[in-house]
């Protein structure tokens, strides 16, 4: 160690918000070091506090924000006494900071270039032409095409892959010595989501820049931070190595959430998960004593529920948990109840969905569109085939703008299909909209919801809602609805109170059960779930996937899983389909997707996905450029324009063959099969794990 | 861009012929009643019908075959469509065609004359036509032809507006920007109060009560504004003031809104947390962003001007567009009053254009499409 | 119902719209009780040209005496029951059809939307006072053709405002629920949409109360309103304009009572749109 101070030291910060119901705690004795050049990653669920602590950093709270109490000390100084011209002179060139949602946080009245320019102008004496040609390079760095144009764009003209390089780069500009990222990837697509994070890595090595990496996601955080702090409502309730945590975590919450996240080498057969149960406390709302206290299977009223629990050192190592039966606990010998399930058996063809198309006409650019003339098309699916068997589950995956759901609402009705069929008994859904459709055909498909706060309509309680939907699927009538939908609460296992709860007293959780149970409210043959827990937090997600399974398969419904998720995907399906820009690359069954032979962009894909499983090593592959839009599809097959293994003169002019493997496995690909089965698989399990210790 | 233009101008275009289509059904569908409006109420049928005829509702006896028929028999018969308007009347009344007496063409036997109305089409045709080419018609008022008057009038009104604009554009906007800017403060709830309280007190009502205060205990200012003795500031200041209250109010409460929601964007807090002073981030980031809506709304606000204007002009004798409408409806007009309907479109619709064309300027996301 | 009711109760928590509450209140109870308060008859005719706190043989004219000699105070007390008689009336006409408008373009869009919206478009940019003027020049002064011309125009800004809601609310995910579970349109535009909707349509309807009140305030001061001697608050300014400069308090009152009004009805719009947002 150095003499030097650390670059940043926090000592017992608190943060609250005042609220016309008095001060909310925000953020509760929070203590970080980080020195030059170390990156620290800070995990934890949907109000947690973690993205107030990187603002509070800035010593940017908005209003009704404080800091109540605690210390900051940036390169030995104490942030308090800083004035505000010294703060701003701080702001944009010590600290930088990088944004969830790119396209927010840029101005969209201004090009791009003098946003950028802005920071060098402010903070240093240096002339116009100079501060240009720093932008230029460090738009180069952040790897983006023709940066002489990007300069000269406003911000919508640009995709959010971009946008966010943008940001990285506006950041940078100064050479900051600390760099907050607030999950700066939530927004984007995984495979773009991949480039984004190697871009920040390489940077921030080749500049030096110290990194605060706000995120959820665990696997983000192993790929990108030495340290790491888990927190949960407001307190950081662990922290150490990154190595450490994940091998050796010591809190009951960490624990928790490790077994929530699905893993990408195992599924729901192998290795289930086993869901935290309860809730996240409310910030206005939180228990006595340890904030995981009601969810925690070691909970001692005498030890946990009376004062807050001080955080303490665990290791020589420098591992610290805020729990005070951490040396207590055996967790060789802990093993939590958990949903074991056996393999269901498949049943006959229920679906039979053979080159579905859904075309989207947009009005023209050209003159002639003045007039209603030269229409452009948008082609979101096209030559959709599979087919799902009863009590199979079959799994969307793809990136936005696949055709995922397009498809899902020509299935439901909610759009007519294009062409193509989908045969389901002795009808055509393709071409029977939901109002031609019988109450038979109507309950037998039913839908679940992506965003929990649209499924439900918020000006009707829960119970009226889900008795409308037994009603209209004739699953009751009369004096039975009441006992269906006591029974229906009883099943997605919420108490029968909450049938007279508005949807905005539930939470996100809650109301995805909900949605659930109205799907299952009548005879449902197929249940379409479109991203049924994208939205929640991943202790929640565990439950409600949990549960949803538990029904699926009490009810031998088939479900079809729409995702962008594929460690979710891999733990559930039972086969996937892989889809990119309205095509099918490849479908088959789910061992057969996750080994190769692969198709490149489910190779690529399944790189880029963040593991959060230290034994795994990945083989990287970073595509470039971004996706394309489906306006404008490249010619050929549609992933000829990133594909690192395209071959050129053919990918790009051509529909690729469908290549047939064993067990209905099915590769969309110009290779050769011998070359495709040559392909090396993207994991492999390391077998010993080097820690600190 | 000029693509975006083009599809809106036709857009208005379509709008105004609608607009004016909406102005003929309303006033010109019912001859009679036209005719009844601009030679007065007690005009006999014999003379509305001439009137009729000469401003070429009817379809005149001169037509050649018709005119030969008539001088063969002494009287004409018509064909008669569906559709087509009969006038019919007793000969006794003296019917009068264009340019000969009743008797003179009335055999004793024929007690009823038909005269046949012009398809309707062709007159709404004929009628735009003129508007077109600025021919509005003859006033009956003012016994000269409507452009004589109308023009000057337009002038006079467009001064007023010119005024108004000019002290309300500034006025509202720096209102709604330092209350807008920050949201919950003294400022902001100070001038949000003076906002409400101007929109509340319309324009008849402010005429009256500055008219009380300044005229009448203070004798500061005329109380009239007919500018009898030439332009007069003096005469100015209360019409202006009036109508640029009540505007202002609204600009600014829309100013505000704007402003507020843009102050809490995160593209501010980036702004801010790049490092730049408040000030900076005002003048740079926040304004430009802010101003979109409310420019828009100066300009949608025109037609709501032109009826504040009115009311204005009226209670202080304003020689101007205003009370030329309300002369023309109080003396049942015709043609002025179409007049007056058809370039107040004619203006709303071109402030319009232009609020779209500056919409497309300001605002870069529609400019770079 | 029970919302309105909730809505009112929690106003309590915004001041601007207490007051605006208030003096809503206030006017309302002036038009219910009109008989019981006015000193006098509004059409009798008691002191003519009377200063305001004028005493005759009958009693104090508190306001005084307009043109004829009838008494301001009573005028202006069964004004308030005119205006508060048919300025909702038209405001109730003007909603009915804008939501009807509205509801069926924003859901059905495509071309029936196109139309419509033209149309109200076109409404919308006529100058709303031309427009007023030339119904009434064509109807005649009346309390229906002031219904008629208040709901032609201003209809359409509620028909855009339900449109907006209606396409901000029908791509939301509880529709689709609704449309998959074999819902008809009625059921998902009258239950699942209008419902979602009512937050901004209370405030505009009480913005729009505010701007009727000045629309009939005007026809009756440009002598287009109420035939005389209705009594009517824009009427009796014109009555009495010719003297105003003589006589103001003639003219005074009443404006006072039209402002009052309006920015009661603007107050409680603000303190609904503010209170609106918590509940």
């Amino acid at each position: 160690m150095s003499t030097n101070p650390p670059l940043l030291e926090i000592k017992n910060l608190n943060v609250s918000y005042h609220t016309r119901k008095g001060d909310v705690p925000a953020v509760i004795d929070f203590n970080l070091t980080l020195n030059a050049g170390e990156s620290v990653g800070l995990v934890g669920e949907s109000g947690c506090g973690k993205s107030t602590v990187s603002l509070a950093l800035m010593r940017y709270m908005g209003n009704n924000g404080s800091i109540s109490g605690g210390q900051v000390f940036f390169m030995g100084r104490d942030m308090a006494t800083f004035s505000n011209e010294e703060l701003r002179a701080l702001r944009g060139s010590k600290i930088a900071m990088i944004y969830q949602e790119p396209f927010a946080a840029l101005n969209p009245c201004m090009t791009i270039g003098k946003q950028l320019l802005e920071v060098p102008l402010t903070h240093e004496d240096i002339s116009e032409s100079e501060a240009k040609a720093r932008t230029l390079q460090l738009l180069d760095d952040v790897r983006l095409p023709d940066p002489q144009r990007i300069i000269e764009s406003y911000p919508h003209q640009l995709s959010g892959g971009q946008q966010q390089r943008v940001v990285i780069a506006m950041a940078l500009l100064s050479n900051p010595k600390l760099l907050l990222l607030d999950e700066p990837t939530t927004a984007l697509d995984v495979t773009v989501e991949a480039a984004i994070v190697n871009i920040v890595r390489d940077i921030s090595k080749k500049y030096g820049t110290a990194m605060i990496y706000v995120s959820h996601n665990m696997g983000l955080i192993l790929k990108t931070c030495e340290r790491v702090a888990v927190m949960y409502s407001g307190q950081v309730i662990e922290e150490g190595k990154v190595q450490d945590i994940f091998v050796n975590s010591r809190h009951p919450y960490t624990r928790g959430l490790f077994r929530c996240i699905p893993n990408i080498t195992a599924d729901k057969n192998s290795r289930p998960l086993s869901p935290i149960r309860g809730q996240l406390p409310l910030a206005t709302n939180r228990p006595k004593g340890c904030y995981f206290g009601p969810r925690c299977d070691f909970f001692e009223e005498e030890k946990c529920g009376k004062d807050l629990i001080p955080i303490s050192v665990a290791d020589s190592n420098g591992q610290r948990v805020r729990c005070t039966r951490w040396q207590e606990i055996d967790w060789d010998n802990y093993h939590p109840e958990v949903n074991q399930r056996e393999k269901a058996a498949i049943g006959e063809t229920l679906v039979q969905v053979r080159d579905v198309k859904k075309t989207y006409e947009l009005p023209s650019e050209s003159p002639l569109g003045l007039f209603g003339g030269g229409k452009r098309e948008v082609k979101a699916v096209q030559d959709l085939s599979f087919e799902a068997k009863r009590k199979e589950i079959v799994a969307i995956v793809g990136e936005s703008g696949c055709g995922k759901s397009t498809f899902a609402k020509v299935l439901m009705g909610l759009e007519g299909g294009s062409g193509g069929s989908i045969v389901m008994g002795n009808e055509d859904l393709a071409v029977l909209p939901v109002g031609d459709r019988t109450s038979e055909t109507i309950a037998a498909v039913q839908m679940i919801f992506q965003n929990p706060n649209d499924t439900l309509n918020p000006t009707h309680s829960v119970g009226a809602q889900i008795a409308r939907s037994i009603r209209k699927l004739g699953a009751a009538s009369g004096e039975d609805v009441e006992r269906k939908v006591d029974s229906l609460l009883d099943l997605v296992k919420l108490p029968r109170s909450y049938k007279n709860y508005k949807p905005s007293q539930l939470s996100g959780g809650q109301k995805q059960r909900i949605g659930i149970a109205r799907a299952f409210a009548g005879r449902a043959n197929l249940i379409v779930a479109d991203e049924p827990v994208s939205a929640l937090d991943v202790s929640v997600q565990a439950a409600v996937i949990d549960l949803l399974l538990d029904i699926q398969a009490k009810n031998d419904t088939t479900l079809l899983f729409i995702s962008h998720d594929l460690s979710l995907v891999r733990y559930l399906a039972d086969r996937i389909i892989v889809m990119y820009l309205g095509r099918i690359m490849e479908q088959g069954q789910t061992k057969d997707i996750f080994a190769p032979p692969y198709h490149p962009y489910t190779e690529a894909l399944l790189s880029a996905v963040p593991i959060a499983d230290h034994r795994i090593e990945k083989e990287e592959i970073i595509l470039e450029g971004e996706l394309p839009s489906a306006i404008n599809p490249p010619p050929g097959c549609p992933f000829s324009s990133r594909c690192p293994r395209k071959i050129e003169g053919v990918c790009d002019k051509e529909l690729p063959p469908k290549r047939v493997f064993p067990d209905g496995h099915e590769i969309y690909c110009h290779i050769e099969e011998q070359e495709l089965k040559k392909m090396q698989p993207v994991f492999r399990m390391i077998e010993k794990v080097q820690t600190t210790a | 861009m000029l693509l975006l233009i083009l599809r809106r101008f036709s857009v208005l275009v379509l709008t105004m012929l609608a607009m004016s289509l909406m102005v003929f059904a309303v006033l010109e569908t019912n001859p009679e009643g036209l005719a009844r409006k601009a030679i007065g109420q007690f005009s006999t049928v014999a003379q509305r019908t001439a009137w009729l005829a000469r401003e070429n509702y009817y379809v005149s006896v001169s037509d050649a075959e018709e005119k030969v028929a008539f001088e063969e028999k002494g009287y004409v018969t018509f064909s008669v469509n569906e559709g087509d308007w009969l006038i019919a009347h007793a000969p006794e009344e003296g019917v009068v065609y264009p340019d000969k007496k009743i008797s003179e063409m009335v055999d004793d036997e024929v007690n009823v004359i038909r005269a046949l109305q012009v398809p309707m089409a062709k007159r709404y045709v004929t009628w735009l036509g003129k508007f077109v080419v600025g021919d509005f018609g003859y006033s009956y008022r003012y016994k000269v032809p409507v452009s004589k008057v109308l023009w000057p009038r337009l002038l006079e009104t467009g001064k007023l507006i010119a005024l108004v604009l000019l002290f309300m554009i500034p006025l509202s906007l720096l209102l709604g920007v330092l209350a807008g800017m920050r949201e919950g403060s003294f400022q902001d709830r100070a001038f949000s109060f003076i906002s409400i309280m101007t929109t509340s007190v319309p324009e008849f009502a402010s005429a009256v009560l500055l008219a009380a205060v300044f005229v009448f205990w203070l004798g500061w200012l005329p109380g009239t504004s007919s500018m009898s003795s030439g332009f007069s500031w003096a005469e100015m200041v209360l019409p202006v003031t009036v109508v640029t209250l009540y505007a202002t109010g609204y600009i600014a409460r829309i100013t505000r809104a704007s402003m507020a929601e843009v102050m809490r964007s995160h593209f501010i807090r980036t702004a801010r947390l790049k490092g730049l002073s408040r000030r900076q981030v005002i003048m740079r980031h926040a304004l430009r962003n802010a101003l979109i809506t409310p420019v828009t709304a100066i300009l949608l606000q025109i037609p709501w001007l032109l009826s504040g204007v009115i009311v204005v002009e009226y209670f202080f004798a304003y020689k101007g567009f205003g009370t030329l409408l309300w002369e023309a409806i109080n003396n049942t007009d015709p043609f002025l009053i179409e007049a007056c309907a058809m370039v107040s479109v004619v203006v709303v619709v071109t402030s319009q254009l232009i609020m779209d064309v500056l919409y497309i300027y300001i605002n870069p996301r529609i400019r770079f499409q | 119902m029970k919302y309105l009711l909730k809505l009112i109760f929690s106003i309590r928590e915004s001041r601007v719209g207490m007051i605006g509450l208030a003096i809503c209140l206030f006017w309302v109870l002036v038009a219910i009780f009109a008989d019981v308060l006015a000193p006098f008859d509004p059409l009798a005719i008691v002191a003519p040209m009377a200063s305001p706190g004028f005493s005759s043989e009958q009693g104090i004219l508190w306001l005084g005496g307009d043109f004829l000699g009838r008494d301001i105070m009573s005028r202006i007390i069964h004004g308030a029951r005119t205006v508060l008689l048919w300025a909702p009336v038209a405001t109730a006409c003007a909603y009915a059809i804008g939501i009807m408008l509205g509801l069926t373009a924003g859901y059905y869009g495509g071309f029936v939307d196109e139309v419509l919206s033209f149309f109200a478009n076109m409404v919308l940019a006529f100058p709303v006072l031309v427009l007023l003027i030339l119904i009434i020049s064509i109807l005649g002064a009346s309390p229906l053709s002031i219904v008629v011309a208040v709901t032609f125009a201003s209809s359409p800004a509620v028909f855009r405002l339900v449109r907006g809601e209606v396409l901000s609310i029908r791509s939301r995910d509880f529709i689709a629920a609704a449309k998959t579970r074999g819902e008809n349109i009625f059921y998902i535009l009258f239950i699942e949409i209008l419902p979602n909707a009512k937050a901004p349509l209370i405030v505009d309807a009480c913005l729009r109360m505010g701007y009727t009140t000045i629309f009939i305030g005007i026809l009756g001061f440009l002598g287009l309103g109420f035939p005389p001697p209705t009594p009517d608050w824009g009427g009796m300014i014109n009555e009495n304009r010719a003297i105003a400069l003589v006589a103001p308090h003639m003219t005074i009152f009443p404006c006072l009572a039209v402002s009052s009004l309006v920015l009661g009805l603007n107050l409680l719009a603000d303190g609904i749109s503010e209170v609106s947002k918590k509940i």
